[in-house]
């Protein structure tokens, strides 16, 4: 059952002479509760991917379809309901001068949500901050707590897809193995599915199922994670990655 | 003094129990390292004299400020009953002063609020809207900046007809578009940022994105241009009222009052000299407490 | 023989909640080797190579009982002093090229202005000279490298270049401060190789600053691994998976792997008692 849909996948950014193909042609789809991972260097376009699903993009063609429906140019609230994202610096994700309650509050509030102060407290059990970190600004904080924080946010319209832009590449190792384990929980508590963009083998390996090698905004390889551990890439990038990531 | 180290404790606390916990300790953090800057702290106690002489003028001023004596008229420092000398019609210029600063204080008030409002609205709408509205927005900004301030203002006045509120609106009119600059350039920064794309991702519109998460970012630093600015608006105010086109005879304004000495400066310097003094000190004392202020909002600075 | 005695540095930061201690009492050695220093954000690694340097800012505050470079104590130096010890005895390269070039400035007027500053040469001898620099960290055309602004070099390129400019005076240490996170992994490889080559070829000493284990189990010779401040376990490099302070450990475990797919991955348990206990000492 496919719950995420890339067909023919197009962005650029700027016009004319300037045109910069940032990703081109991108086709592969995620089922439902499963883990996608984009992997490839600086500037291969992964990250591209993912701004444009979210709407973030000013340009892009082709079709994004999530649960069989494709998206319009404009994104619908339903659709931010359904698909969230967390990026990947924690330190530029939260506004500095809102308090994790005016965060999380202020989320809720646009979804809809009047139970506020309930599903607060809830979120926030959830990431594994608990109560006592709710009324703390963004410096009063590590890395790991606010990319925390940033999940709880992404969790809180309750989305059935979530998409993770590096979410621990500018973190401490021992940190990324909590926040890592904390995504493989939450997956399966709340049957999420991921698509996880990650410069790092291992990362991608760990988390995900199967995965899309990327090069100069074309995705070069799509292979299961069997494959990637028995080191049976095909393409001749994709085994140059992978010899250089083990 | 064991009450006084807990109640510190609880607003120093990195673990803030409420939302109101939370306010009280970062308005007191940001406090203390206001209050480590000598120099502001200097500006802030002179401002707060000024404040507090406005308010109790009729009880400290000694004499009635529009009383004349012309039997007593120019009369030095020190003199018997006035202390900073008497003017052309013999009224007392401590009085005066005393008075005066009300005016001041009313004028820099009103232009404080008017011209980083204005500022703020505009920037903020052309930063994040962009395109079209941006093009028009900031052109409408640089035929205003385009002009000499003093030279606009006195065309403002000159069509509105002299007074102090048409010296306010005219100095306002003058002195939004840097701030509309200032609030423009860091909604550009702001609007690029990961939390303004997180905020768009629940569907939040333009209007919630601009007020609620632009502005507090912009606030700060616009804050600290306006004190940095409000020494150009006294001297403005100040400016228009030696020209005759701002507050009018008999009202006390320090300009005005400038403007009355110019006559006597040779043989009677005092005349036009203590209100002068009066309009040095407190520009001074708002440019200190600007340069305290940026040290503590300054975003940019990450001294944290 | 010893390059750099290190002995009780601290690196102290007073702020209003009491004084910070960023490094405490950290001592080693450093001989025509290649030592890297590793540990999480926070561990004073990055402090560590700074302070050597004497590079941190007021208010910070750096005492040592002795920096030693070739028996001389850096700490006794006048700033004056300092600033001839900087680059001509001790290089710094650091995590982002585009912050240490001028970006005004070819990288050529650059490199061929750094070199003029240590010789007294004519240009043409000090052209000669940056190419051969250029073609010593395996940059192909440096003639069209030495006429491009840094806003045009790759991350790559960039760190090369860096690493170029800081050999010219002919170091005896060099210090680099993770100068390889900022980078692709294919490129890694490529710059860690140059480092390699040239502190093998010249008998320099390195301090490799990292927080990646696996790259500093392959690529160095000694180990410290730093925790809060304070060194807790020294060990040869390629027994660094051997390593017996539960901290080192509990890194090791708490990295993914390929060849050893888990559903959770070991998360570290950190001990109060490790920043408890004294500073190891890393002198041989």
């Amino acid at each position: 059952m496919t719950m995420l849909n890339i067909e023919n996948l197009s962005v650029w950014f700027g016009g004319g002479r300037d045109r910069v193909d940032a990703v081109r042609s991108a086709n592969f789809h995620v089922n439902r509760g499963a883990s996608f991972g984009l992997v490839g260097e600086s500037g291969s376009g992964k990250s591209t991917i993912l701004r444009a699903i979210m709407g973030l993009v000013p340009n892009w063609s082709g079709t994004i379809s999530v649960d069989a429906t494709p998206v319009g140019k404009k994104r619908e609230k339903t659709f931010y309901k359904a698909v969230q994202m967390v990026f990947q610096d924690p330190y530029a994700s939260l506004h500095p001068r809102h308090s994790v309650d005016q965060v999380l509050g202020e989320t809720l509030y646009l979804h809809g949500f009047r139970d506020i102060d309930a599903r607060v407290v809830k979120l926030l059990d959830d990431v594994g901050l608990g109560a006592k970190f709710r009324f703390r600004y963004p410096h009063q904080l590590s890395g790991g707590q606010r990319q925390r924080v940033a999940i709880a946010r992404a969790l809180a319209p309750e989305p059935s897809i979530l998409l993770l832009d590096e979410p621990t590449s500018a973190l401490d190792v021992s940190i990324q193995a909590e926040i890592l384990n904390l995504l493989t929980d939450l997956r399966s508590e709340h049957g999420l599915t991921y698509v996880m963009v990650s410069h790092d083998l291992s990362v991608v390996g760990h988390m995900c199922e199967s995965l899309a090698v990327m090069k100069d905004g074309e995705i070069v390889e799509i292979m299961d994670v069997e494959t990637l551990r028995n080191a049976q890439a095909q393409h001749a990038y994709s085994k140059k990655l992978l010899a250089a990531s083990i | 003094m064991a009450q006084a180290q807990t109640w510190r404790a609880w607003l120093l606390t990195d673990t803030p129990t409420s939302r109101r916990h939370a306010k009280l300790s970062a308005l007191y953090q940001g406090w203390l390292s206001f209050r480590g800057n000598t120099m502001a702290m200097v500006g802030l106690w002179i401002l707060i004299l000024l404040g507090v002489i406005a308010l109790a003028a009729p009880l400290l001023a000694p004499h009635d400020p529009f009383a004349q004596e012309l039997g007593n008229r120019l009369q030095p420092l020190w003199s018997e009953g006035h202390v900073l000398g008497t003017d052309s019609l013999g009224r007392d210029i401590l009085s005066r002063l005393i008075y005066g600063s009300r005016i001041t204080l009313y004028i820099v008030g009103l232009v404080a609020l008017i011209a980083p409002i204005t500022g703020l609205l505009v920037g903020t709408v052309a930063g994040y809207v962009g395109g079209w509205t941006d093009q028009i927005l900031m052109r409408i900004t640089d035929i205003f900046l385009a002009f000499p301030r003093l030279v606009l203002a006195l065309a403002f006045v000159a069509a509105l007809g002299a007074g102090i509120e048409n010296a306010v609106l005219a100095i306002s009119l003058t002195a939004w578009p840097p701030y509309a600059r200032i609030a423009r350039a860091e909604t550009l920064t702001i609007r690029s940022s990961d939390y303004i794309s997180a905020i768009q991702l629940q569907g939040a519109g333009a209007l919630r994105i601009i007020t609620k998460h632009i502005w507090p970012l912009c606030i700060s630093s616009l804050i600290v241009r306006v004190t940095l600015d409000m020494a150009g608006i006294i001297l403005a105010a100040a400016g228009l009222g030696f020209l005759g086109l701002g507050a009018q005879p008999p009202s006390p304004e320090w300009g005005a009052m400038i403007s009355e000495g110019r006559r006597f400066i040779l043989d009677h310097w005092w005349v036009a000299t203590v209100p002068g003094m009066a309009i040095f000190t407190v520009s001074l004392a708002f440019n200190l407490l600007g340069d305290g202020l940026r040290d503590v909002l300054d975003p940019k600075d990450g001294n944290k | 023989m010893t390059l750099l005695d290190v002995e009780n540095l601290w690196v102290q930061f007073p702020s209003r909640q009491g004084v910070f201690d960023a490094v405490r009492g950290v001592s080693f050695t450093l001989g025509r080797e290649r030592l890297a220093i590793v540990g999480e954000s926070g561990s004073g690694k990055s402090m560590t190579g700074r302070a050597i340097l004497r590079l941190i800012r007021p208010p910070g505050i750096v005492t040592a009982d002795q920096i030693s470079l070739d028996g001389i104590d850096l700490m006794k130096k006048s700033e004056r002093e300092m600033r001839d010890v900087r680059g001509q005895k001790i290089s710094m390269v650091m995590q982002d090229p585009k912050f240490s070039l001028n970006p005004v400035m070819t990288i050529g007027q650059q490199i061929i202005e750094a070199y003029r500053l240590h010789n007294k040469v004519s240009k043409s001898a000090a052209f000669d000279k940056a190419i051969e620099m250029l073609e010593a960290v395996s940059i192909r055309d440096p003639e069209r490298v030495m006429r491009a602004y840094p806003h045009e070099m790759s991350g790559g390129m960039g760190q090369r270049i860096m690493i170029a400019m800081m050999l010219i005076p002919n170091p005896e240490i060099l210090i680099a401060d993770e100068p390889t996170s900022a980078l692709d992994v294919s490129v890694q490889g490529q710059v860690l190789s140059i480092i390699d080559k040239l502190v093998t070829d010249r008998g320099m000493g390195l301090i490799f600053i990292s927080h990646d284990l696996n790259l500093v189990a392959d690529f160095c010779d000694r180990v410290l691994i730093m925790y809060l401040g304070r060194i807790v376990e020294v060990c040869d490099a390629k027994n660094l998976h051997n390593a017996k302070h539960p901290y080192t450990q509990g890194l090791l475990n708490s990295l993914p792997r390929l060849s050893e797919p888990r559903r959770k991955l070991d998360v570290l348990n950190r001990n109060p008692a490790w920043s408890e206990a004294p500073s190891v000492s890393g002198r041989v």
